[in-house]
């Protein structure tokens, strides 16, 4: 049952497929011959081929960065990954062998079976297009772009030339070097001036293949005094053969403007997820940053933003769950770079089992600045005693205007609490359960209802498995 | 010709002790035993071969790694007798104490004896020197066991290879040295090198209280400085160690503090920093016993260049142990300060209470405060918590000492000394913490030193 022929995968799907929709396979290792490839393709203009093959040079010169993160990223071999595969090839997996304890989170999380068949990679399509439709007409009226970055970079290079790679450069680091050679998939969104987007856009109304795959790159541009909302990811774990996951997601907020952006992540326990995410927010602008991390064998993501005009906010709000043999490196980057600006952080982490929950956070506030302020919470819980958590934040503040605050504190669930709820008949699972959802509670609040409510039967599941 | 202090002349000149004649009483590390000759030349093998920190070195984020060559100081020579005698008037302490020594150019100048009584009971106040010749097991035994590890191996190897003076305190079980012990350490020449040791060992159930001054003979001399001081307490031990760093405003410093708490036993540990343009500091507290306890402290005030990087671990090694940390800067300015510190919890070492609290208080627009506060935590029956902030004088206040007819350069004044109290009040010694007060407002009061 591993033939992609035997699969019913549906080539037909409207607006949102891309051309090269045939099986594309750039093979193993990465080379120029690969990033070549990649971009014929896709048919892509020539300077985005430049542009690719810049990054490549940068990647192979760039060090791995383990003077400072995990030095399981040695464990990353660049030579047997695949770089490029369109449609089609992904799904090469039947029902039956998607593990059981997998098919069993889709029951408790209550995942429809249509989506359930795409999030364990039996399905390279999940067909949303009826909704991606609807959603795309109603925000097309407003004058909103919302599409994939190719046909973005293609069909509007006006406005995405304008901005890509310009929040995050290409020798940001390492792996947004990587992504910049061989990016595909990933979102483009341009949203006018004074629109407010009632619909929240997500992901996973044009799910495909590509759009979930290795190195998507996503570009968001509010542009003055607009509103939108995106959402990616979701709390359903999300099968996967590829080892690494290395995305790069850019956010522009111009004058006025604010833009939320969720991330749900939960892919399977053998990947790793290295994600670069970072806005530019103008003046008086706001850019919210919502994450949440419970999968991957090693996350290392940093959503930053910085704050380029006066009185723009930024805000990242974190919650990480590791399990065993998961390490959660996530944080924040505050770059304050005008006056009255400000920034808050707030995360909370819990490891289980023999998890491993790392906050990393940097705050920046340089000289001649007025009225810019920072505060920065974070919280772990420990739920067993082989558990791990690090915090590691850098602040710098310089001059009499600005004022910074920091405060983390590590506890365990209190021992009487769990015994006041079992006193009451609850099991202990419960009780932890129930201590873990409060002590999350208020960041879970912010989340989409859906995610909201996903969330908690998560970590339910994971309670579960952890008491005894 | 001076030597330079990394000319392999110089190296072989302390070693062999050849530097010249000692002021002061006792021998010099002359015959040093052969087990300490292998360590010094290891150790300046070591040093030679570890790299120089990098910028990009995490343990030296946001440090200035310029002006580490050390090749400008010339190694510390023996003063003439009146400069000695100079420097020994000058040693400004206590009033009340159980004992002082005084080192010029790592050399022993004087020392006022203990009491008759305490070295009856056995408690051994010695310069290194003596220490290496009388009670070679014991200083074998802990002569800096504990590794350096924030950072600054290749200057601890160094200050290994040409430490030739210091403190070397003994208190025996049970002994409670009521008065403070105090040692002053002179570097006495321009573009000198000076390495000042303490090593204080306290047995089960003893207390002492030690207080070590760094100060340069000529405020306005450049030179290096590479200190260590290493505290080790048996079960149920109580020392209180005061390090006041007042080398000159052109001087470049280490200072490498290790703490090793027994069971029961409780450390407190203060560093006044005043002097230096540079100064590097790492305090590595190791919780060792079951019940044991560390304190951390420290308080500066910042002026000129000055740039004041701090590194801190607190390593939770047993169950049921506690530290916590309080380090107080004011800037002004165009100064810099680092602070980088972890609480670390190792696996097993259930009900630590750590705490770790950074507090900057910037005084100039040109003041620039680092703080990299960190938990690594691999137990989870704890409680460890830290905070870091970074903030101004608060407008009202100053207005409402402004509307009294306080000048402003006063009543900022006032405020740094209400914001470093909380440090000394810590200490729980009045006439100490007058002094480091004292010391904190001639600081003030000494601003042609640091605007060059």
């Amino acid at each position: 049952m591993t033939d992609t022929d035997t699969l019913d995968i549906d080539r037909s799907v409207g607006d949102f497929s891309y051309p090269e929709k045939h099986e594309f396979d750039a093979g193993y290792g990465l080379t120029a011959d690969t990033v070549n490839y990649i971009a014929n393709v896709k048919g892509e203009p020539e300077w985005i081929r430049e542009f690719r093959l810049r990054a490549l040079d940068v990647f192979e010169k760039k060090p791995m960065p383990t003077h400072w993160a995990s030095k399981d990223l040695e464990a990353i071999n660049f030579d047997k990954i695949r770089y490029y595969l369109a449609h089609g090839q992904k799904a090469t997996r039947s029902w039956d062998e998607v593990p059981e304890d997998v098919k069993r989170t889709f029951e408790r999380l209550g995942i429809p079976e249509q989506e359930r068949k795409f999030l364990a990679g039996v399905e390279a399509q999940f067909d949303s297009e009826a909704v991606y439709s609807n959603i795309k007409k109603a925000v097309g009226d407003q004058g909103v772009i919302f599409v994939g970055s190719t046909e973005g970079l293609i069909k509007h290079p006006e406005i995405f030339r304008k901005w890509f790679g310009k929040v995050i450069p290409t020798g940001d680091n390492k792996f947004s070097a990587l992504n910049s050679a061989v990016f595909s998939g990933g979102s483009f969104i341009y949203v006018p001036p004074g629109v407010k987007v009632k619909h929240p856009l997500q992901a996973y109304f044009r799910i495909n293949a590509e759009n979930f795959g290795q190195f998507e790159r996503t570009l968001i541009i509010a542009d003055e005094g607009s509103e939108v909302m995106y959402m990616e990811g979701c709390t359903a774990p999300k099968f996967e053969t590829a080892t690494l996951h290395s995305a790069v997601v850019e956010l522009v907020a111009l004058k006025g403007a604010k833009i939320q952006y969720v991330t749900v992540q939960n892919w399977s326990a053998n990947v790793f997820n290295l994600v670069t995410k970072r806005a530019i927010a103008h003046e008086e602008a706001e850019v919210k940053w919502i994450d949440c991390n419970i999968g991957s064998r090693l996350t290392m993501k940093y959503p930053g933003v910085v704050l380029k005009g006066r009185k723009a906010r930024g805000e990242v709000i974190s919650i990480a769950l590791a399990s065993d043999g998961q390490h959660q490196d996530t944080g924040a980057k505050m770059i304050h770079a005008a006056d009255e600006t400000t920034s808050n952080i707030v995360s909370k982490s819990i490891s289980v089992g023999q998890g491993r929950a790392t906050y990393r956070g940097m705050v920046h506030m340089p000289k001649h600045l007025k009225g810019c302020k920072n505060n920065t919470e974070c919280d772990a819980l420990m739920i067993n005693a082989d558990s791990r958590t690090d915090t590691y934040p850098a602040i710098s503040v310089r001059g009499t205007g600005n004022a910074a605050q920091h405060e983390a504190s590590v506890s365990q669930i209190s021992a009487e609490q769990i015994f006041y709820m079992q006193q009451r008949g609850l099991s202990e699972a419960q009780a932890m359960s129930l201590s873990v959802n409060g002590f999350v509670n208020d960041l879970v609040r912010q989340f989409p209802m859906e995610y909201s409510v996903e969330l908690k039967r998560l970590i339910d599941m994971e309670m579960e498995g952890s008491v005894g | 010709m001076i030597p330079s202090i990394l000319e392999p002349e110089f190296m072989e000149q302390t070693l062999a002790g050849a530097a010249g004649k000692l002021i002061g009483a006792g021998p010099l590390l002359n015959d040093s035993p052969a087990w300490l000759q292998a360590l010094r030349s290891s150790a300046w093998q070591r040093f030679e071969a570890l790299p120089m920190p990098q910028r990009t070195d995490e343990t030296w984020r946001f440090s200035n790694v310029r002006g580490l060559d050390l090749s400008a100081y010339c190694a510390p020579q023996p003063l003439a007798a009146d400069a000695g005698d100079d420097l020994v008037a000058r040693s400004q302490g206590l009033d009340q104490i159980s004992g002082r020594m005084v080192f010029g150019n790592d050399r022993l100048l004087s020392r006022e004896a203990l009491s008759e009584q305490l070295r009856e009971r056995g408690v051994l106040w010695l310069s290194l020197e003596e220490a290496v010749e009388q009670h070679p097991d014991l200083v074998r035994k802990h002569f800096m066991r504990e590794d350096a590890i924030l950072g600054s191996q290749k200057f601890a190897a160094l200050h290994q290879s040409q430490v030739r003076a210091g403190t070397f305190l003994y208190v025996p079980r049970g002994v409670e040295v009521a008065l403070p012990l105090e040692s002053f350490h002179w570097m006495a020449e321009q573009a000198g090198a000076c390495f000042p040791h303490t090593l204080i060992i306290a047995e089960e159930r003893s207390k002492v209280t030690v207080v070590d001054y760094l100060q340069s003979a000529d405020p306005a001399s450049d030179g290096f400085a590479c200190g260590v001081s290493d505290l080790w307490l048996g079960a149920g031990a109580q020392v209180t160690y005061v390090c006041v760093q007042d080398w000159s405003a052109k001087a470049r410093s280490f200072q490498l503090n290790s703490t090793v708490v027994g069971r029961d036993a409780r450390a407190l540990a203060l560093n006044l920093q005043l002097g230096s343009a540079a100064v590097r500091s790492e305090s590595v507290s190791h919780l060792r016993g079951e019940g044991g306890r560390s304190e951390m402290l420290s308080l500066a005030l910042t002026l000129g260049r000055q740039e004041l990087d701090q590194r801190t671990f607190q390593i939770h090694e047993v169950p049921h142990t506690s530290s916590d940390l309080l380090y107080k800067v004011a800037l002004d300015d165009v100064s810099r300060s680092i602070f980088s510190g972890v609480i670390r919890v190792n696996p097993g070492a259930h009900q630590t209470d750590a705490y770790q609290k950074v507090r900057n208080l910037l005084l100039s627009d040109e003041a620039e405060a680092n703080s990299a506060p960190g938990l690594e935590i691999e137990a989870d029956d704890v409680r460890c918590t830290h905070g870091a902030t970074t903030g101004q004088i608060d407008e009202e206040e100053l207005f409402y000492l402004l509307s009294r007819g306080i000048p402003k350069k006063e009543a900022q004044k006032l405020f740094v000394d209400g914001f470093l109290q909380e440090v000394i009040a810590r200490l729980g010694h009045d006439a100490l913490g007058d002094s480091l007060r004292e010391k904190v407002h001639a600081k003030c009061g000494s601003n042609h030193h640091w605007h060059l």
